[in-house]
């Protein structure tokens, strides 16, 4: 068997180690054809499956048995074979099974973003963007929790949850002992910890990184600010437990956030431990590198400075000079 | 008289001691196989015989047994699935609590056919007089030396043990039954790795239903060729099925394969007919899962033949105007009975048992158990019939495990079939609270396709 194998994703083939999943190979092609990933998270064993919005059709198992595979398959837990061919969104199927799957997702969902500190980095308000109807078909009542504190640090909000687990497995993961899993069944379940204050481990604050919603957040940050009006910086700090890589979330001269560097899908690169996250908030206990990188769809970049510099073509233009005169007075300004 | 293979003896006085079991030719199974039979030979019976698996979803159980990997110094094991919870279903705690030792024997032969050394029978927690059943039952085979270290001087060792799980209907699915029985919660795993690969603590296992396993018993007696002549095609041999509903006598048959579904009913070998003299509206064939039928079409297929008790004759039509053959669970309901009301309980009860893994069935359970809930009670709306077509459209086929189909088959098949009952209860929501909506046209015969030539 070769060292790798041919995949074709949306007519786009690339050549991916043997036992990828179908969201990685996908991944490594980028752009558009991504399947959309609310629970799989690459940094944690054992996660995916589980939320069916990466759902692709397979039209081509592969080269030795080219037959279709009968179901639409979650591509984070399918792995590719060779020769395999799939279809994301070019088959009008696993668009309408995904807006299904977004519509199911959002049925029990408070939908109470303008409060919701997760709104504007928040996954499933992309997904509902992008898949998600204008009006709701539900007609009853949403499952509702009282808030919940785990430790003095985080908090949870069942109410937002999607059930996506990702928090149970960093915890099962990153911690030698798992305090906190699923209690109950069914829509009525809900993460939990029995023990409110029983979340106990240098690494916990993990937990709100991973969570794709709004459901677990930073006590120290809520409603402290919008993320969108808050510039995020690149910086890290010799810490003795941790990589100390993060990202700083400014608000003029301060920091309001430290959350770990997170990638263009939304992951985390580099866990980190809680006195980063929670105790170090002055700009002289760190290093600054840069400003992060931030996708032009996010909302958050509508207030970046990253490109602080008017672009080249603006400069040598005189016409365009004119055109963005405001926009020229405000960088000098600043 | 019908063959009976599994229940022959049922009605002897102590057929669930070991003594009378062993006089009836109890354990004879057992002793040709360790003495006489190699485990592949023992598998190849199996095969031959056909016997496809009791639980649902008729997998050929010698094909399941010759898919497990077997590496070099790694464990393999057996786990009889005895959660039965479907509702409709309950020929396993029948053969369970009469006849212990069928099940018992079963274990011993495909526990030797497989290789495993340690073997379970996981046991749905309700039925705890079961579980002491099955113990007593193991600690007597014990002492007779059929269980244990060096069975019957074959050199080959075989533990069992009966686990009671938490109570589950999701611990049914056989991977959610292997981390319920791994002590974790049970939750279905998503597949592939299949169990054959790796299931139990990561090793090669095989899940079988009690009746399947039972079934082994007659097999290993008879030849699996013998076992083979009975039923039809490629359903072999005979079938418990669960009768209840409005039956003049509902309980636990047991077939052979290729009865003529009307048989069944109307035959007074069998149920005797319909209760209190009325008239059938619809079945469920297989337990709560399948489609529902009516009457017309689950006594004749669609092209006018009989339907008959068989895996190809029941899912015969496909969706559109067939079924499927399940664990068995046959429900019969008279013409008094409301299918709204009906597909409302059964939509509950799945609701009440979606593990909450996946998100669509997770909260598409929910959503249509609430939409039915609103329908029966007299505020339903006309488009409700669509949105409940359309959700069940969403859950089927986009879930790790198979609960998510078979909540959503029961409802779509309801609407399919009994849509003009939905729409009686939105027009006559007060009416529709006191009475039912009758049996309707759903007896008359089918009508014929007629080809047009021009």
């Amino acid at each position: 068997m070769s060292d790798t194998v041919k995949v074709t994703i949306d007519g786009i083939t690339v050549e991916v180690a043997p036992g990828t999943s179908i969201l990685n190979a996908a991944r490594q092609i980028g752009g558009d054809i991504v399947p959309p990933a609310m629970c799989y998270y690459s940094k944690l064993e054992g996660s995916g499956g589980k939320c069916r919005t990466c759902i692709v059709k397979v039209s081509k198992g592969s080269e030795k048995d080219p037959r279709p595979m009968p179901k639409l398959v979650a591509s984070c837990r399918t792995a590719v074979m060779d020769g395999m061919e799939v279809m994301n969104i070019t088959s009008p199927e696993v668009i309408e099974a995904r807006s299904g799957v977004v519509e199911m997702l959002l049925i029990n969902h408070p939908l109470d973003c303008p409060v919701c500190d997760q709104a504007g980095e928040c996954d499933l308000q992309n997904l509902g963007y992008e898949h998600g109807l204008q009006k709701t078909r539900y007609e009853f009542e949403r499952r509702t929790f009282e808030r919940i504190d785990i430790g003095d640090k985080i908090q949870l909000h069942m109410n937002r949850c999607i059930l996506c687990y990702r928090c149970v497995f960093t915890a099962d993961q990153i911690t030698n002992k798992r305090v906190h899993g699923i209690l109950n069944r069914g829509d009525h379940s809900e993460i939990s910890t029995y023990i409110q204050t029983a979340v106990d481990n240098d690494f916990s604050g993990n937990v709100i990184d991973v969570c794709p919603v709004g459901a677990l957040t930073d006590k120290t940050f809520r409603f402290k600010n919008r993320v969108w009006f808050t510039k995020p910086i690149d910086a890290h700090r010799d810490c003795p437990t941790c990589s100390g890589k993060v990202t700083l979330w400014y608000k003029g001269e301060d920091v309001l956030r430290v959350t770990a560097r997170k990638d263009i899908y939304g992951e985390v690169e580099e866990f980190i431990c809680n006195t980063c996250r929670f105790d170090k908030k002055k700009t002289a206990d760190w290093v600054i590198e840069h400003p992060t990188h931030i996708s032009d769809t996010s909302v958050i970049s509508s207030n970046h400075y990253e490109t602080l510099k008017p672009l080249p073509v603006i400069q040598d233009n005189p016409k365009l000079r004119q055109a963005n005169q405001v926009e020229l007075e405000k960088t000098t300004k600043f | 008289m019908a063959r009976k293979l599994l229940l022959e003896h049922i009605n002897v006085p102590g057929i669930n001691t070991l003594d009378v079991y062993r006089q009836k030719g109890g354990y004879r199974a057992v002793e040709k196989a360790l003495k006489t039979l190699t485990p592949d030979e023992v598998v190849e019976e199996v095969k031959k015989s056909g016997l496809r698996g009791r639980g649902g979803a008729g997998f050929p159980t010698g094909m399941k047994w010759s898919f497990l990997a077997k590496p070099e110094g790694v464990a393999r094991y057996l786990v009889c699935n005895a959660d039965e919870s479907e509702p409709g279903t309950f020929k396993d705690r029948y053969l369970m609590t009469y006849i212990p030792h069928a099940l018992i024997e079963g274990m011993i032969v495909s526990s030797f056919a497989l290789g495993a050394n340690t073997s379970y029978i996981y046991v749905r927690g309700e039925m705890m007089p079961q579980i002491r059943i099955l113990e007593r039952a193991i600690a007597e085979a014990k002492n007779a030396g059929f269980l244990g270290k060096n069975i019957l001087g074959s050199g080959y060792d075989l533990e069992l043990y009966v686990q009671p799980g938490g109570g589950a209907y999701i611990c049914g699915e056989e991977t959610a039954l292997l981390e319920s029985l791994e002590g974790k919660r049970g939750n279905p795993r998503i597949k592939p790795p299949f169990p054959a690969i790796a299931g139990l603590y990561g090793c090669p296992t095989v899940v079988n239903n009690v009746e399947s396993i039972a079934a082994v018993v007659p097999i290993i007696n008879d030849g699996g060729d013998e076992y083979a002549k009975i039923g039809i095609g490629r359903s072999t041999g005979t079938k418990l099925i669960s009768a209840s509903g409005n039956l003049v006598r509902p309980g636990v048959y047991e077939i052979e394969l290729g009865l003529p579904v009307e048989e069944f009913i109307y035959s007074d070998e069998w149920c005797g007919g319909i209760a209190n003299g009325k008239r059938l509206k619809a079945t469920v064939a297989g337990g709560s899962s399948v489609p529902i039928l009516p009457a017309n079409l689950t006594l004749k297929l669609a092209n006018g033949e009989p339907r008959l008790m068989s895996y190809e004759s029941l899912s015969e039509g496909g969706f559109a105007t067939g079924s499927m053959m399940g664990s068995g669970g046959f429900i019969a309901f008279d013409e008094d009975q409301c299918i709204v009301r009906n597909t409302w309980n059964f939509s509950r009860f799945y609701h009440h048992e979606s593990c909450g893994q996946c998100s669509p069935c997770r909260e598409g359970t929910g959503w249509m158990e609430k939409v039915l809930h609103r329908l029966e009670y007299g505020h339903g709306k006309m488009s409700d019939i669509d949105l409940l077509v359309d959700v069940s459209k969403k859950i089927e086929g986009n879930t790790i495990c198979p609960l998510g189909d078979a909540a959503a088959w029961p409802v779509a098949s309801a609407i399919r079939h009994f849509r003009d009952e939905f729409e009686w209860h939105v027009n006559e929501p007060v009416k529709s609270l006191s009475t039912n909506y009758g049996l309707a046209n759903y007896a008359d015969p089918i009508a014929k396709a007629v080809t047009i030539e021009n």
